[in-house]
């Protein structure tokens, strides 16, 4: 297959491309969700991001709660974007660092105002954002715009098998077209993480992506109380006739084919060496790991499933694919691409990653994906440590 | 002739059903993706779709390779054809 040179997307004013158009509410805090939420409710089409967090954290959870909120508002997905605190500081902190971005971007806090009052007044800035952004054509733009996060959910045999591997195959035909492409799940390359450390570009990534594993397996021992095999592998995994951590960790790995990675990112940290390969430090939870990779910028997510995941994310689309046929005959309705046919041999790897490249084109131009559709916008921030 | 296992790598002791589910003495052709040839095995138990039989007999302590690679060890015995899963294998790690 030729693989098309360009999609079409909206251009920002930063030079990258959306996949998307969204107008987000983002809440600073948990306690501006209520707030963000009626402003989404007054102006049709914005979206809040309610979520968890943003009270007396501190130290490096702090810096990473910032980085998360300001890559969210900077992902190119997003045209304008309208911040909601509680207190004045903190708000204005994440407004100046969507600012950089060159798009519209305005700050409320609560404090002294009370919700009724920040409703009204954020509610007319969101109606400004969403009818200019509105008027935001989607435009050709070369396929390197492209930014691809992947991960895998309720993985089983028949994920190591096919789905991961379509995945691999879509990375080794795109990455000399010259996209970013980006894989994360520090637990679940347990195993495999020796052999995933040999596939860093340079002895400075390998060295890095060890230290990073290490780091969260000396964090493992210290806290597990009991050998970990009541979460690793899942019920689903098991079911899926997934037997240890090694196992799904080879099966996991599959995703990056023959990539090599250039560098090692903290979690939601935008990359800064260019297209190429990622790896990024982050849980396997799937709904955690896709907000963390929609932050560091990533444009579109493919994720593969064995049993069935059904995540979905606010702002950057996530293509689903299973090879499992069962799954695909029992919620078929969240599958964006099927490639089930790789276990009876009626399709090659070569022919499943082709399929999964013009999926994946239909969805950067704007089809809407099956999780889309259903309305599944998980948008989970990572905590690092207890607030202070 | 339909696949019923998937091998990934010569050097694995473990295939992969493929199909909804084999029954016991089912002769089923397996396929070896690394080096795409062919190779048949008898079953023992039924072993659903995704699940594991094991290709030689395996005794306790013994490690099991899929992807070429070690995924854990055998805790009970296993014979050529049984279902191989958490009941007779378990991770080295942790």
């Amino acid at each position: 297959m030729e693989i098309p040179k360009s999609f079409l997307g909206y251009k920002r004013e930063n030079g990258r491309a959306g996949t998307r158009n969204h107008v987000i509410i983002l809440p600073v805090d948990d306690i501006s969700n209520a707030c963000a939420e009626a402003v989404a409710n007054n102006i049709k089409g914005t979206i809040a991001l309610p979520h968890s967090y943003g009270r007396l954290q501190f130290g490096a959870d702090l810096e990473l709660h910032f980085r998360t909120m300001i890559g969210t508002g900077s992902n190119p997905n997003v045209a304008a974007v309208i911040v909601i605190g509680i207190e004045p500081k903190w708000t204005k902190k994440i407004v100046d660092g969507i600012a950089k971005t060159g798009k519209p971007v305005e700050g409320f806090h609560i404090e002294r105002t009370g919700d009724i009052g920040t409703v009204m007044k954020a509610s007319k800035k969101a109606q400004e954002f969403v009818m200019w952004a509105s008027e935001k054509q989607r435009e050709e733009c070369p396929i390197s715009d492209l930014w691809i996060s992947v991960k895998c959910g309720e993985s089983d045999t028949t994920s190591g098998l096919a789905a991961n591997p379509t995945v691999g195959n879509l990375m080794d035909k795109l990455e000399p077209l010259g996209v970013h492409l980006c894989f994360g799940e520090t637990s679940e390359l347990t195993g495999a993480e020796k052999v995933c450390a040999t596939r860093g570009a340079t002895k400075e990534a390998s060295d890095k992506f060890m230290k990073t594993w290490s780091a969260y397996n000396d964090f493992i021992l210290k806290e597990a109380t009991d050998d970990l095999s009541e979460s690793q592998p899942t019920a689903g995994n098991i079911a899926g006739g997934l037997t240890t951590i090694e196992e799904k960790a080879f099966g996991n790995f599959q995703k990056i084919g023959n990539c090599k990675f250039v560098d090692v990112l903290e979690p939601a940290e935008e990359p800064k060496k260019g297209k190429g390969l990622y790896f990024m430090d982050t849980s396997s939870a799937a709904a955690e790991c896709v907000t963390l990779q929609a932050a560091a910028g990533f444009n579109i997510h493919l994720f593969p499933t064995g049993q069935g995941n059904i995540v979905g994310n606010p702002i950057e689309p996530v293509v689903k694919l299973t090879a499992n046929p069962l799954t695909v005959k029992g919620m078929g309705e969240h599958i964006d691409c099927d490639v089930s046919k790789i276990l009876s041999r009626e399709m090659n790897m070569s022919e499943a990653g082709d399929k999964l490249i013009e999926t994946t084109l239909r969805v950067a131009n704007g089809r809407l994906t099956c999780a889309e559709a259903l309305g599944h916008k998980e948008f989970v921030m990572t905590k690092l440590y207890r607030s202070a | 002739m339909a696949t019923d296992i998937i091998i990934h790598d010569e050097k694995d002791n473990v295939g992969v059903v493929v199909i909804e589910k084999i029954t016991p003495k089912q002769d089923c052709n397996c396929w070896i993706m690394e080096n795409d040839t062919s190779t048949n095995i008898q079953s023992v138990d039924e072993i659903p779709l995704g699940h594991k039989i094991a290709m030689v007999d395996l005794k306790e302590g013994d490690t099991i390779l899929k992807y070429g690679h070690d995924i854990g060890k055998v805790v009970k015995s296993i014979k050529k054809g049984e279902h191989v899963h958490v009941h007779n294998v378990k991770t080295k790690k942790w």
